[in-house]
């Protein structure tokens, strides 16, 4: 029997397997009755308006600080394979030019992506988005700054730093709120002011400010680990 | 017929994505198929907008398609080397 046969017959396999699902499934008009009480008290619990950040960063902040765990995780495992000792350090890159189309868009560029990277986690209870989507948006200002400059070099020790102080910053919010509110990461220890404000949601601004910090410092840092390792004999 | 201009959007951005998916695996060339995988994040990241999830979308659209893009070309080239 050939490979193709194999590999059609599991396709088919995974077909009969998967079938009964598509046949049993109901498209539902109505909330899952914890659905239904997000929708209902997300608002007045937790003051943001935007919906998706008050489950995300209140009712399930014990797993956003897991992803953000993850992603530390792999951003010191990519920094750990991939460091290198600094004298064998060559400079023997060949670079190629840089065209004048590059380095002038990204003089434009670089701060609009960056102020809409701040914009994204500072509104953050607004509007969508929220620390890991500004991160992101950050982290890619930083992959146009090492394209359009050679040169450039991320200093290891303010990544370091900004980092490790955002992550301690939001483990300890999230302990403030076990003495002062209802729980671990209860945005309630700040006053939940008025909604559709920018200063509102008690503490979910100043937890997805730290956030985007973090998330943008690491995914440069991991950007920064692979450009200087092109260097590298 | 709203409905239908969206159903004709994303079945033109699902065919997109199946054709950069197909061109992925099968270009011999390995900076194409590198290309191909970033514009198929960047239609998924689309079809996301069309399901009203933004979010998801900008996380898809600067993670997906920027950055892992760029971390591919670069192992690619230090894999050159």
């Amino acid at each position: 029997m050939g490979k193709k046969t194999l590999i059609v017959l599991l396709m088919v396999a995974m077909a009969a397997v998967l079938y009964p699902l598509y046949e049993s499934y109901q498209g539902s008009e109505q909330l899952t009755e914890l659905g239904q009480y997000y929708a209902d008290n997300g608002v007045q619990d937790t003051g943001a308006a935007n919906l998706v950040t008050s489950v995300v960063v209140t009712y399930r902040g014990l797993d956003t600080l897991g992803e953000v765990t993850i992603l530390f995780l792999a951003a010191s495992v990519i920094s750990f394979f991939l460091s290198f000792k600094k004298e064998d350090r060559k400079e023997s890159r060949e670079i190629r030019n840089i065209t004048e189309i590059l380095t002038t868009a990204s003089q434009v560029l670089i701060p609009m992506i960056y102020m809409l990277g701040v914009y994204i986690f500072v509104n953050g209870h607004l509007t969508p988005g929220g620390g890991f989507q500004g991160g992101a948006v950050i982290a890619s200002g930083t992959l146009l700054m090492f394209l359009s400059n050679p040169d450039f070099k991320l200093s290891h020790k303010v990544i370091h730093y900004v980092e490790s102080t955002s992550g301690v910053v939001f483990v300890l919010i999230g302990v403030l709120g076990i003495f002062m509110a209802g729980g671990f990461l209860d945005n309630r220890i700040l006053g939940l002011g008025e909604v559709n404000t920018l200063f509102s949601a008690g503490a979910i601004p100043v937890i997805y400010t730290f956030l985007g910090l973090k998330v943008g410092t690491e995914l440069s840092n991991v950007l920064g680990i692979f450009v200087e390792s092109q260097n590298e004999q | 017929m709203d409905n239908f201009i969206l159903t004709a959007l994303a079945s033109v951005l699902g065919i997109a994505s199946i054709i950069g998916a197909y061109v992925a695996i099968h270009n011999s060339k390995l900076t194409v198929a590198i290309i191909a995988t970033g514009i198929v994040s960047l239609v998924a990241s689309v079809l996301f907008l069309l399901l009203a999830a933004p979010d998801v979308a900008m996380t898809e659209a600067s993670i997906g398609s920027a950055l892992t893009t760029a971390i591919f070309f670069f192992t690619l080239n230090k894999i050159r080397q």
